[in-house]
């Protein structure tokens, strides 16, 4: 179960970037989630295909490709939604492959999704409650025995706190007490955001978290997620956006028809033929 | 059951896991361990009970007569669930709720087409109201005197079968019209919901119309051979529409249209099929071949009652589920396998637990291969 | 839930305004409904005429089978409304417990034979019967999707119908048995009420009402008996509600909502929805059961027929109706459902007989040919029984038609444990948001 990187994987990794020494607050293992030959198919397409990288602990990893390169697919596999058929994935140390979603989550790996999955009848502030970990209500019999719910109601107290708190920092407070399904794309997407951090994860992979999103908050979380990451954060990022992924992302990893076309700085990555034809259409 | 399969579809996760902790720890089960394991145990019980028949040959406990008897029945109980099978399936498929008003489709047709059978063919005997409330009331005129048995009425009984599947035609577009068209974009369950008013609804008008009594409608029929007259007429009729649907949804435009609807909504209106046109189809298909079910069952029971669809719905349900809902050719299987089923538990059940067996079955599909027996394969 | 009352940490709001715990206000608008429902009955009543003992039955039994119905609606509000899970197998199980409660309790000498235990012993046994039996479902269709687990809890309540309808297992070994069609035949439920006619405090009390029924309104005491009972069922039904509301508004609560909502997000949060799955829906199965033997224990005998699915939809109408997914509405809508529909047609048909002679005759095709021109309405006046599922079946397809959240629906029912509003850590803090637009519930906050 030990998480040694593969000697290719290695080789992949172009030229050197700047690592951010300051963020290793943590032990000593480099990548803290590292996904080798995932392979996954439905029915006779070939979604994901044999791939393979490392995300190092504490960076900002931007993922891109087109569409239908397998972005989200890969998240899917690497979370448990989907069941790759081959390869493996290890985070943290621990190989979490073919793990259901739960697992995934509490073990730190959170994810937000590329359509956001808010509960729409729920309110906003429901919605934040629900996402810490560890909570002593979710119990049936500390809910409900009177002795044992005192304890549930202080640690309501104190989540709602949170809730508001964070609510406020993605200035979507005012919108507490509105169901989910009432916000607009951009709110969910950012109760999406919201929500995934209050489950106090390890990593966080976002799937295209600005879609939608105001140009002055993006620029707020973004600087937010800086700080996460001085903190000791990961986090993945699917965008489609290019200056946020030139500007805020120290590696770049990118991916066509299923597999990792090239990874390495940004810089390295845009000035590559193949990556500019990927995106253009071409076969590669 | 692949997790995948149920994504973006807002309903139930996915996963072919047992528990949490069963797969926290490092030797789980593999994801389809699950259906493999019921379907290792019921193959196994296969071969038993085929050893067990054998032994039963051999020490006379049975006779090859009585085996070849059951095999009867289980094909003549196909064919009528057949025909309604083939109804629901194509409801579930092409409007995308389960129907739970359907057995009641195959009651309007048994009294509709009864009804019709009795004022031809027992005009004279007894007053118009007894006739066409089919014997509303006990006291009048007996299923013997009204003679209507294949031999003696056929015209009648013809025409009956033809009323049969008109009226429940007629019946169906109304609902369909007053209830489900409104409700085209609402989810299945809030359209199964709204089925079940519509049994009710249905079943009662019925029982208000033609009383809740049960009462004899046919007179018997000599035998053919070893079978009985309106057996075998049931399933000559059954076998004859299958050959006809098949013929339609093989050789002509509605039927690809349909076939293409089923598969793919989204799909089919996209490339210009018509869908209400052919969302009408399917309800005069599927209502007429369960009103003519119903009358058919009448005919080889004799009897019948406002419960009749209702009591078979479930078994209905069972042949649907288990040829892969959507699947015409699919629901033709599960019927037989249905019929089978039950009548060839017999072997082995008293017979008030026949249905027990085919519900168990029913059950172990919908749990361990939801895509039915022939899951996954591309059929109609 | 009560309002923020000043707690021990002194952390919230100075005094709060007296408003009501929202639960406090919800049972006052059951209490509304079922008395302008009396009043409404009872008006009618004596404008037709009608014999006051009828009457007082009537009302009984109308809130008998309101509190029945409020039980089994709470409990599939607490399966489907809260957690999405789509059980159509209700009386199922119910009738699993009050069959193992009959085994329990009926006499060793009887046919069928019981193990000839107390009451209560039984009625545990019957909740953990029903208990054992909602696992048995639960585990393995645990990733079932809504419509197909629909159809195997139908299939289950049917296996069981079909189980205990048999004639092979009518008698087993030990002269045990199912009883086949005629059923078990067991010590009933409402002899607790001369049971607490012999014990010394709830004797009196028991007594005096009887006394009261007797003398103050004419009501013989076997009637008198019934009402008590109710009114035992009545508690119950007040029980389990405060247990669900308890529920509701927890983070438990939360969950299932979630699971309902979006399962994989919830999981993707790491929420353990499976356990909470079988959690809720073992829970819900004893509740029916508790339910039915309740309900069935009632009678002396129960058997097959009490089994049928047209129960569980009478339930879900009871659901559907009060708004899925709101515990107050479960317990309104199971009343206004048992008065409207299940047993106020025979008492209209009552009303309308006493105001002209009805002469039904034994057709619909003799009403057309009759000289009368009343017939047909007469006829259907008759028929009064069956056009009770006729307005059942349209009621529910009006309902899913327009107004798919039932008459509550629309009711904003927090999950949490605490009022979610703002709380500033300074004095002074605003909690004035009131979440819904009813009075005093702002999401409840519990009363610790």
């Amino acid at each position: 179960m030990s998480s040694a990187d593969s000697p290719d994987v290695e080789a992949q990794r172009g030229d050197a970037e700047s690592v951010d020494e300051d963020a290793s607050v943590r032990s000593v293992d480099d990548a803290v989630l590292n996904v080798s030959n995932l392979h996954k198919h439905f029915g006779g397409i070939v979604a994901v295909d044999d791939t393979s990288f490392s995300v190092e602990r504490g960076s900002i990893t931007g993922l891109i490709g087109p569409n239908g390169a397998g972005k989200s697919t890969t998240f899917n596999c690497i979370t448990g939604v989907y069941e790759p058929e081959e390869g493996s994935v290890t985070f943290d140390g621990t190989d979490i492959t073919g793990w259901e979603p739960h697992q995934v989550a509490n073990q730190g790996l959170v994810r937000t999704f590329q359509i956001a999955r808010e509960l729409p009848e729920m309110t906003v502030l429901e919605n934040m409650m629900l996402a810490p970990k560890d909570q002593l209500g979710e119990h049936l019999w500390r809910s409900v025995l009177p002795g044992a719910r005192g304890a549930v109601v202080e640690q309501e107290r104190e989540l709602r706190e949170q809730a508001w708190e964070t609510l406020e920092f993605f200035e979507i407070d005012h919108l507490a007490e509105e169901y989910a399904m009432n916000l607009s794309g951009g709110q969910r997407k950012l109760l999406d955001l919201a929500r995934a951090l209050q489950t106090d994860p390890e990593m966080l992979m976002l799937d295209e978290p600005m879609a939608g999103v105001n140009p002055t908050l993006e620029e707020k979380i973004l600087d937010r997620i800086h700080a996460l990451r001085e903190d000791g954060y990961t986090f993945l990022i699917v965008e489609h956006d290019m200056d946020l992924i030139m500007e805020h992302c120290e590696h770049v990893i990118v991916m066509h028809q299923g597999g990792v076309l090239d990874e390495g700085t940004p810089e390295a990555i845009q000035s590559n033929e193949q990556v500019i034809e990927a995106y253009l259409g071409g076969e590669v | 059951m692949s997790r995948e399969s149920q994504i973006g579809m807002g309903e139930n996760l996915s996963g072919g896991r047992i528990s949490d902790s069963a797969s926290a720890v490092r030797d789980r089960l593999s994801p389809t361990s699950g259906a493999d394991i019921v379907g290792l145990f019921v193959a196994l019980l296969m071969v038993l009970l085929v050893l067990d028949i054998v032994r039963q040959l051999v020490t006379g406990e049975i006779t090859f007569t009585s085996i070849l008897e059951y095999l009867w029945w289980g094909l003549r109980d196909a064919m009528y669930i057949a025909l309604a099978a083939v109804g629901l399936s194509m409801t579930y498929s092409i409007l995308r709720f389960a129907n739970f008003s359907h057995g009641d489709l195959i009651t309007t047709g048994a009294f509709g087409g009864w009804a019709a059978a009795y004022l031809v063919g027992g005009w004279g005997i007894a007053s118009v109201g007894e006739l066409v409330l089919v014997r509303a009331t006990s006291g009048g005129v007996s299923p013997g005197e009204v003679g209507l048995q294949v031999f003696a009425s056929p015209v009648a009984i013809l025409i009956g079968m033809v009323v049969a599947g008109a009226v429940t035609v007629l019946v169906a577009l109304a609902i369909d019209q007053l209830v489900y068209k409104r409700m085209r974009d609402q989810g299945g369950i809030s359209m199964l919901i709204a089925s079940v008013g519509v049994a009710l609804a249905l079943r009662y008008s019925l029982a208000v119309i033609f009383t809740n009594r049960k009462r004899g409608v046919t007179a018997s029929a000599p035998d053919v051979g070893p079978f009985t007259a309106h057996e075998l007429t049931l399933v000559l009729i059954a076998f004859a529409l299958i050959v006809g649907l098949h013929l339609l949804l093989q050789r002509t435009k509605l039927g690809k249209s349909m076939r293409a609807m089923a598969d793919n909504k989204d799909l089919a209106l996209i490339t210009g099929i018509p869908t209400e046109r052919v969302i009408t189809a399917t309800w005069i298909i599927g209502a007429a071949f369960a009103g003519i079910s119903g009358y058919l069952i009448v005919l080889d029971r004799g009897s019948v009652s406002i419960n009749l669809g209702w009591f078979l719905l479930l078994l209905i349900f069972a042949a649907v589920i288990l040829g892969g809902i959507g699947s015409i050719y699919g629901a033709l299987v599960g019927s037989l396998v249905i019929g089978m089923t039950v009548n060839v538990s017999l072997i082995w059940l008293p017979s008030d637990l026949a249905n027990v067996s085919a519900f168990i079955l029913m059950i172990l599909i919908l749990v361990f291969k939801p895509n039915g027996l022939l899951g996954g394969v591309e059929t109609a | 839930m009560s309002t923020d009352t000043v707690g021990s940490d002194g952390e919230d709001n100075a005094p709060a305004p007296m408003v009501r715990p929202s639960w406090f206000a919800d049972i006052g608008r059951i209490a509304a409904v079922v008395a302008v429902t009396y009043a409404f009955f009872i008006i009618l009543g004596l404008l037709a005429g009608l014999n006051v003992n009828y009457m007082m039955s009537f009302l009984e039994r109308i809130t008998f089978y309101g509190a029945v119905f409020a039980m089994g609606a709470l409990a599939l509000n607490l399966h489907w409304g809260y957690t999405g899970m789509f059980n159509i197998g209700v009386i199922g199980f119910m009738g699993v417990g009050v069959y193992a409660m009959s085994f329990v309790t009926a006499s060793p000498d009887a046919s069928p034979a019981g193990l000839g235990l107390p009451i209560p012993v039984g009625i545990l046994v019957g909740f953990l019967a029903a208990c054992l039996a909602g696992l048995v479902i639960a585990l393995p269709a645990l990733r079932v999707r809504a419509d197909y687990f629909a159809i195997i809890t139908l299939g289950f309540s049917e296996i069981v119908r079909l189980l205990v309808l048999s004639g092979s297992l009518r008698t087993l070994p030990g002269g045990y048995g199912t009883g086949g069609g005629s059923g078990i035949s067991a010590p009933r439920t409402d002899s607790v009420v001369p049971w607490l006619q012999s014990k010394p405090v709830t004797g009196e009390i028991v007594d005096s009402i009887i006394w009261a029924g007797i003398n103050l309104g004419g009501v013989p005491d076997s009637v008198m008996e019934n009402y008590i009972y109710t009114g035992i069922l009545i508690g119950v039904v007040i029980l389990i509600f405060l247990l669900l509301t308890r529920i509701a508004y927890s983070p438990f609560g939360r969950v299932l909502k979630a699971i309902r909502e979006d399962e994989l997000a919830a999981r993707s949060l790491g929420k353990r929805t499976d356990r909470a799955k079988v959690v809720v829906f073992v829970l819900g199965c004893g509740l029916m059961g508790l339910a039915g033997m309740l309900w069935l224990g009632r009678r002396t005998l129960v058997n097959p027929n009490n089994v049928r699915p047209i129960w569980t939809f009478y339930i879900f109408v009871a659901l559907i109706v009060g708004g899925a997914g709101s515990n107050t509405g479960s317990v309104i809508g199971g009343f206004v459902f048992a008065a409207f529909v299940y047993d106020g047609p025979r008492y209209l048909q009552r009303v309308i007989e006493s105001f002209y002679e009805v002469q039904a005759p034994p057709t619909i095709a003799d009403a057309f040919v009759s000289s009368n021109p009343m017939a047909v309405i007469d006829y259907l006046v008759n028929s009064m029984d069956e056009i009770r599922y006729i307005i059942l079946g349209v009621v529910l397809i009006v309902l899913m038609i327009k107004r798919p959240q039932g008459l509550l629906g629309h009711r904003k029912e927090i999950a949490a444990a605490v009022d979610l509003s703002r709380h500033d850590t300074s004095r002074g803090g605003a909690n004035t948001t009131d979440e819904s637009g009813t009075t005093g519930s702002s999401g409840g906050e519990s009363d610790e």
